[in-house]
């Protein structure tokens, strides 16, 4: 058999035309959930199969492609999907976000500013943002259709009530070019200020929810909040252990059953590229050092 | 009579050129005013221009009800290629319409005419693919929306010369609207409904 088993980037044709024209849409209704016919895909739902169908589709030879999970190229999840790519599109993959065209991503935003030649492809679990608040669909697309809203304020209200402030850390809820109201998906919403005005296409996709949307570029991203409860990004107040950033956001890692913890760069590309730069951290090893006398 | 194997042929190679077309498609309505080259080339029954030939090579499918414009349905060789290479269904009722083909943009119907989509489902909606003179001279138009970074200028001859003001039902329909693709020759210009005009030279 000469033939290879399966098309370029995995997906028929047909299927591919079906989820562009629906990028399309999704990009000329800013914020909006295009629904379409999501396929199965070779891995399990939660694994990425609505960004890995949105990336097949857009995908081409010349791409190069960045997979992060949690903001690192490292995990299981993002290995097999750039090995996934690699293998169906014989495309080039990297882990240094400056040089992608493509980055797929699971619940972070790289650090790295993004450019215009970039397209930043989401997984999403559940896009629809008033879901936990109407389990209907037919009334939260009502609810979308009169751009009526309240039921969101109404729930970061509650989180004032009873903790004092918004509580909500991931998947915060905003507005998209002053209409729709979206799920940017579970990325902490320390990352919400990078979606507005972004140089580059940020496209989600869902697949067990069938959905897909999207923000073109210099697009307002507006995160919901009070104007006495001002919308505030978060992050551990610690510099990273490894690379003594201040800026980045951070994982809490559990180092011992005493309580001992330290905080590292959840963007291990970021983390790795300013380590290579000379910056170091309070558990940074020692730098490396030939012994004494051996190039003597 | 034209037999299907006289017929222009389609892309060269479907899959790597159906792919490049697109991602000058998305860039074009991801940055409106934007003028996109489209590079893959198939041949192109007559009134039928490079770029749109290749975009119905890309997006059309049996999905997709097409509508085209008098000058198109009168040519039945490209009536024949749409059907042969693409497979959609045209019809006479622009208001069911996924795409509608305009050749002559003097001849384009009220723009409400079309599939506006629902509020629930405003993906619903035509995309209308207007053939026109150049997208590199003519009037100046600023264009600002999501997309743009500040202002586009966009240099085009276009028809109908109202197309921008016709297009502002799109202000009052919104999240409803049209979404408009120019084509002259490889070149390719998004409109996409959140685009406005907001002044233009001569």
């Amino acid at each position: 058999m000469n033939a290879p088993a399966y098309n370029f980037a995995y997906l028929d044709e047909q299927t591919k035309r079906m989820i562009r024209r629906a990028i399309l849409k999704a990009i000329a209704i800013p914020g909006y959930q295009v629904p379409f016919a999501s396929r199965e895909m070779p891995m399990p739902y939660g694994w990425g199969t609505g960004g890995v169908q949105v990336t097949a589709a857009i995908l081409g030879p010349r791409d190069v492609l960045k997979v992060i999970d949690q903001g690192s190229d490292d995990t299981t999840n993002a290995i097999s999907i750039r090995k996934f790519f690699a293998k169906t599109a014989g495309v080039a993959t990297t882990t240094a976000t400056g040089e992608a065209t493509v980055i797929q991503t699971r619940h972070r935003i790289p650090e790295t500013a993004l450019n215009e030649n970039q397209l930043l492809v989401y997984q999403v679990p559940i896009p629809e943002p008033l879901r936990f608040l109407e389990p209907r669909e037919t009334e939260t697309r009502r609810m979308h259709a009169l751009a009526e809203y309240g039921l969101m304020h109404v729930k970061l209200y509650e989180d004032i009530a009873r903790f004092g402030h918004i509580a909500t850390a991931y998947a915060y809820p905003v507005k998209v070019n002053a209409r729709y109201v979206m799920d940017p998906s579970p990325t902490p919403k320390f990352d919400n200020p990078k979606m507005d005005n972004c140089p580059a296409l940020q496209l989600f996709g869902a697949g067990r929810e069938k959905r897909i949307y999207a923000i073109p570029p210099y697009t307002e991203v507006v995160s919901l909040d009070f104007e006495d409860h001002p919308f505030e990004p978060y992050r551990f107040n610690a510099p990273c252990a490894l690379c003594g950033a201040e800026d980045s956001y951070l994982d809490e890692i559990v180092t011992d059953d005493q309580g001992g913890r330290m905080f590292v760069c959840s963007d291990t590309d970021y983390c790795e590229g300013r380590q290579a730069a000379g910056h170091h951290g309070s558990l940074s090893a020692a730098p490396y050092r030939e012994k004494a006398g051996s190039h003597g | 009579m034209t037999t299907i194997a006289e017929l222009p042929p389609g892309f060269a190679d479907k899959v790597l050129s159906a792919q490049s077309t697109f991602r000058s498609v998305m860039d074009a309505m991801a940055r409106p005013g934007s003028v996109q080259r489209i590079v893959p080339m198939a041949g192109a029954p007559d009134t039928m221009m490079r770029g749109t030939a290749a975009i119905a090579l890309t997006l059309f499918d049996h999905d997709t009800p097409l509508w085209l414009d008098a000058r198109m349905v009168e040519s039945s060789d490209l009536v024949k290629w749409l059907k042969f290479h693409t497979g959609a269904p045209v019809v006479q009722d622009c208001s069911i319409a996924s795409f509608a083909l305009i050749s002559d943009g003097t001849a384009l119907p009220q723009l409400d005419r079309f599939a506006l989509g629902t509020s629930e489902y405003p993906d619903r909606s035509t995309t209308v693919i207007i053939q026109v003179d150049s997208l590199a001279s003519g009037r100046g138009f600023e264009l600002r929306g999501p997309g743009i970074d500040g202002v586009a200028t966009l240099q085009a001859s276009i028809k109908p010369f109202d197309l921008f003001e016709r297009l502002r039902i799109n202000e009052a329909l919104f999240p409803r609207g049209i979404d408009v693709v120019l084509v002259a020759d490889d070149a390719v210009v998004a409109i996409p409904r959140t685009t406005r005009v907001v002044s233009k030279g001569s």
